[in-house]
């Protein structure tokens, strides 16, 4: 295969990936919807004991951090090898932070004594255990993918470093982009469904 | 070869609808209040996709055609869940 075929062949994988990752938010999302439609009041409640202003902002970080990984595609595209590095470094920094905060949220609950199949969580109405379970794993299986997604992307630092990844080959960069891209989309979707909805 | 500018421009409209959505949270909307987050979370994902993950620029119909699919696949497994769960 020529360069061409082999560029888009490599985002079509990438792609079909994404796609399957989709699909397994979105069973989550269906068993969401489900034991939401069976518990509006107990799941008003949960939404209300989450921190809003931690959800806002870990959406903001994800956002600027969509934002910083897309300019640094584009700068790398224009040669701009020193900016695109920054820019780089910026998201997976961004990246950090969200799982910093996360880690607030969820170290607070689970002072509070509420973490799956905690003594205090059974004692309360059924719709508010599953909540929190849908709350633990939803944002825990997205949190994972942020963690794998700065994994990649440092790997991508140390190549761009390298100048492996350079003006004119700079297609993991691109995949690795487009997976972090999704990361923040499933966000876009988990933080009005367990912040905002009530 | 986008420019920087028309990244900015998305990330602002991205913060604007994060603003306008979690105002609306503050509010008594009864039916719409769950409508209305998800039609904004939708359009932020919208913008996220055609811009940042590039699907405006693409050429031919391979790309734009693949989360049209994924999306009518998840509408039929949840309609077809709650044509279930709704007449328990």
């Amino acid at each position: 295969m020529n360069e061409h075929e082999t560029y888009t062949s490599s985002k079509i994988g990438m792609w079909l990936f994404l796609l399957s990752e989709i699909l397994l938010f979105g069973g989550l999302f269906i068993l969401y919807s489900t034991y939401r439609y069976k518990n509006p009041a107990d799941f008003h409640h949960g939404a209300e004991a989450l921190n809003r202003i931690f959800g806002t902002g870990n959406t903001l970080l994800l956002i600027t951090s969509s934002l910083t990984m897309a300019l640094s595609i584009s700068s790398i595209q224009k040669g701009n090898r020193k900016l695109s590095t920054l820019l780089l470094f910026a998201t997976i920094f961004l990246g950090f932070l969200f799982l910093v905060i996360k880690s607030f949220e969820w170290t607070a609950k689970i002072h509070h004594g509420i973490y799956p199949n905690s003594l205090h969580l059974l004692g309360r109405s059924k719709g508010e255990v599953l909540f929190y379970g849908l709350y633990y794993a939803m944002t825990g299986l997205h949190g994972l993918h942020v963690l794998v997604g700065l994994f990649v992307l440092s790997v991508m630092l140390i190549l761009m470093m390298k100048g492996r990844i350079n003006a004119v080959r700079f297609a993991p960069l691109e995949n690795s982009g487009l997976y972090w891209h999704l990361v923040d989309v499933i966000w876009i979707f988990l933080f009005p469904l367990f912040y905002l909805i009530t | 070869m986008i420019r920087y500018g028309t990244y900015v421009k998305v990330w602002l409209g991205l913060l604007l609808l994060t603003g306008i959505t979690v105002s609306l949270a503050g509010m008594n909307l009864r039916s719409l209040s769950i409508f209305l987050p998800l039609l904004i979370a939708a359009a932020k994902s919208g913008l996220v996709l055609a811009y940042f993950m590039h699907l405006k620029y693409e050429t031919g119909l391979l790309f734009k055609l693949m989360i049209p699919i994924v999306l009518a696949t998840l509408t039929i497994f949840i309609g077809l869940t709650f044509s279930d769960v709704a007449f328990r």
